[in-house]
């Protein structure tokens, strides 16, 4: 990848609010708020629309394709359909999808629709049972894990690891508190952080109730268009750079002492290497990533950013993933805020093309957002990530 | 199974995964609901050559992963896709209690409604407006399973006479028991590649030339279950990427997913093989035999659901190559694949291939 025949915009993005439970409306009525803030947002209507992608997971509300009840209000009837799902990357695959069918000249305007409701379904035994059945199942905890709190406490030391993984979870919070649409908002205050380290109840080992992501309702809807349609359409296109989607199988390295390579290393090096970026901190004005907990977003940091050492933890002690800091990471809050699983991969390109455009409401950077980068994770470790611009100037390495 | 086809095509092509130039971009075909895994593409990962590589998963039948492969291939993002589908639907206690789940929660769970029994009122419309009778759908199945045994890969082989069929016990009034695909396991995959790689791989390459889709209401009262609505709408895009203008002229071979007995001469109608209502006809009339109409056996000889399209695009393909063994055509030169997702043919998916 990192060449396409014509360049991809988005020109629309639509999202319900997130939260726990939605009871005054089905999963039906819920797709169809999402296209309709979509449709608005671009200024088009479904007639625009030549192909729909569609992705959520089937065994969270034990529906099997979903897409055909969804049909109902998702607007696709009559037109054409894809549906792709890879887990929790759903809603970046989705994306990535929708470059691919528009770069391919089959498509012209392309509309993507992710979601869940996960208030329908029980999502622990959801994500349990993606484990093989003759040997994970028994041991799987959903995707409740310490092994990463373990081995930043081994790395840094308790005091420093646990602080570190408080503070970027006090900082999502403070991020989510001001956008309208996040689920949980606590208003937590940097010194309550010892409080919280000791006290918030432990799920596994120094993961606690605190650190985790949240289970959500809620869909997002994005919109795109070829370059030509995208700049006849809409005023602030923002445009789709590259992506990169790496999987990996779902055994672990058992033998030897060296770890493999994380998916979101191989795909930052990758990435960076075929588009000519040395220094991504430097680069990039914003960074939405797809952080399940507080202590895989810190560790994750570093993977993705190409860091060495605690070169993530001094970058968080400094402020420097902060709204206004160098590199500001989740303005909208990220996963541990609101987490709709089909929907939350796609949130983060879907948020950090608002940042780009300047409109993303009260968790708008101040300085102004050039080049973003966004992240989804799914499976047994699965990373999409991609790269987009407010300008078509980027230079093909 | 995946291991199985993955090293075959690997025998037939030299597909290699290496991190110079070989294949870095897979579409895989499984679902959640039949293999009762949250994720199914996860466990399967290493099988499909995705391990460090990509690999997004068609929810929905695969065929629809042929026209998805075909957008990864003509952006510009890569030069070769493997597809691989894979189901085993005898782990599951009962199809109809997996498609039971298609259905929404609130008016058409509670109703019973799965795949099948949508399938009856569809086959009920259908044969009173094509004057369908017993008797050829007997001939349908009759001549489905003669070709399956001409196909190593059919599940159901089995001969059976026209009588058979047209006694066999009723399991939802109009369909009958043999008028059913068997409970089938399997996997299958392609490999595509751009007209610059195709060569690499092989001497011999089919092209891909048409893809098109389309979606129908999901309440059956908003339907009108003979129309072929959808289908209609995604053959024609799917002739016009192809540049086929009369299908009855420029194809001379179709492999339909045919679930019931009905749907065969259904779909040809919605394929433009024949004209509205004339799917009766076209079966006495010899249509089946000169458009070389699933001479895979198709799925009355047994695939499963969510690949049966997948498996018409690779019947498609080895019949275009010349490869397809005792039940070879003679003189093909452009194929039609049809798969459809949701109950009663609610979305319609076509590929056109070429020699």
């Amino acid at each position: 990848m990192g060449k396409r025949n014509r360049n991809v915009g988005i020109i629309g993005i639509g999202q319900t609010e997130y939260s726990s439970h939605k009871e005054h409306q089905n999963q039906v009525e819920m797709v169809n708020e999402g296209v309709r803030y979509a449709l608005e947002d671009a200024n088009i209507s479904l007639d625009d629309i030549d192909c729909v992608l569609h992705g959520n997971m089937e065994l969270f509300e034990m529906v099997y394709q979903p897409d055909m009840w969804h049909s109902l209000g998702s607007g696709v009837y009559g037109k054409e359909q894809l549906r792709i799902t890879t887990g929790g990357t759903t809603g970046a695959s989705l994306v990535c999808a929708a470059d691919n069918l528009i770069a391919s000249g089959m498509y012209d305007v392309v509309m993507a629709i992710g979601l869940e409701k996960l208030q329908e379904g029980h999502t622990t035994g959801g994500i349990t049972n993606m484990a093989d059945p003759l040997w994970f199942r028994h041991l799987q905890t959903g995707a409740l894990t310490a092994t990463t709190a373990t081995m930043m406490i081994e790395e840094f030391g308790e005091e420093r690891a646990k602080r570190a993984a408080m503070k970027y979870r006090i900082m999502m919070d403070k991020h989510a508190c001001l956008n309208p649409r996040a689920h949980r908002r606590f208003g937590l205050e940097y010194d309550q952080a010892d409080d919280l380290m000791n006290t918030s109840p432990k799920l596994v080992g120094e993961l606690r109730l605190i650190h985790m992501c949240s289970q959500s309702d809620g869909a997002c809807v994005m919109i795109f268009a070829s370059e030509e349609k995208a700049k006849e359409m809409c005023k602030n296109p923002v445009w789709i750079r590259d992506h990169i989607t790496v999987h990996r199988e779902e055994t672990f390295n058992n033998f030897g002492l060296e770890m493999p390579e994380m998916t979101h290393h191989y795909a930052g090096r990758k990435l960076f290497e075929r588009n000519g970026i040395t220094d991504p901190v430097e680069y990039f004005d914003v960074f939405e990533m797809y952080d399940p907990s507080a202590w895989w977003g810190l560790d994750w940091l570093r993977e993705f950013l190409q860091l060495k050492d605690d070169g993530h933890l001094k970058l968080l002690e400094d402020g420097d993933f902060d709204l206004d800091g160098k590199l500001p990471v989740n303005p909208s809050g990220g996963v541990t805020a609101s987490n709709p699983i089909g929907a939350t991969a796609m949130l983060r390109p879907a948020e950090a093309a608002m940042q780009i455009r300047g409109d993303a409401g009260p968790q708008q950077i101040k300085k102004e957002v050039r080049h973003a980068l966004a992240s989804g994770f799914g499976g047994t470790l699965w990373t999409v990530l991609m790269m987009l611009e407010k300008d078509l100037d980027w230079q093909e390495v | 199974m995946l291991l199985d086809v993955l090293e075959d095509i690997q025998e037939q092509t030299g597909m290699h995964f290496s991190e110079e130039g070989g294949v870095r971009s897979i579409v895989s075909c499984s679902d959640d609901v039949f293999d009762a895994r949250t994720i199914s593409d996860g466990g399967v990962t290493d099988v499909l050559g995705a391990h460090y590589r990509e690999e997004e998963k068609m929810a929905q039948e695969g065929l629809n992963g042929i026209g998805y492969a075909m957008s990864i291939i003509l952006s510009g993002h890569e030069d070769v896709v493997y597809v691989a589908g894979h189901c085993k639907e005898s782990q599951g206690e009962s199809r109809n209690m997996v498609t039971n789940l298609s259905y929404d929660p609130f008016y058409g769970r509670a109703m019973g409604l799965d795949y099948t029994n949508v399938a009856a009122l569809q086959a009920r419309a259908y044969m009173e407006k094509a004057g369908l009778t017993e008797e050829q759908l007997a001939k349908v199945v009759v001549r489905a399973r003669q070709w399956a045994a001409k196909n190593p890969c059919a599940n159901a082989t089995e001969q059976v006479e026209l009588g058979e069929v047209m006694y066999s016990p009723m399991l939802c009034d109009p369909i009958r028991e043999l008028h059913v695909y068997p409970v089938s396991d399997g996997a299958v995959a392609l490999l595509l590649a751009s007209e610059e790689k195709a060569h690499e791989y092989t001497d011999n390459p089919v092209w891909l030339t048409g893809f098109g889709s389309c979606m129908d209401s999901y309440f059956l009262g908003d339907r009108d279950l003979a129309s072929n609505f959808a289908l209609k709408k995604a053959a024609g895009r799917a002739y016009k990427m192809a540049g086929v203008k009369d299908a009855k002229k420029d194809i001379d071979l179709v492999e339909v997913m045919d679930c019931f007995a009905y749907q065969q001469p259904m779909w040809l109608e919605g394929l433009g093989f024949c004209g509205d209502g004339e799917g009766a006809q076209f079966i006495d009339e010899q249509g089946l035999e000169k458009y070389n109409v699933n001479l895979s056996g198709g799925m009355l000889a047994g695939n499963p659901i969510t690949t049966g399209g997948l498996y018409r695009a690779a019947e498609a393909v080895l019949q275009l190559k010349g490869e397809a063994g005792a039940h070879q055509a003679s003189d093909v030169s452009r194929a039609v694949a049809q798969s459809t997702t949701g109950g009663a043919g609610q979305f319609h998916t076509v590929v056109v291939f070429e020699k």
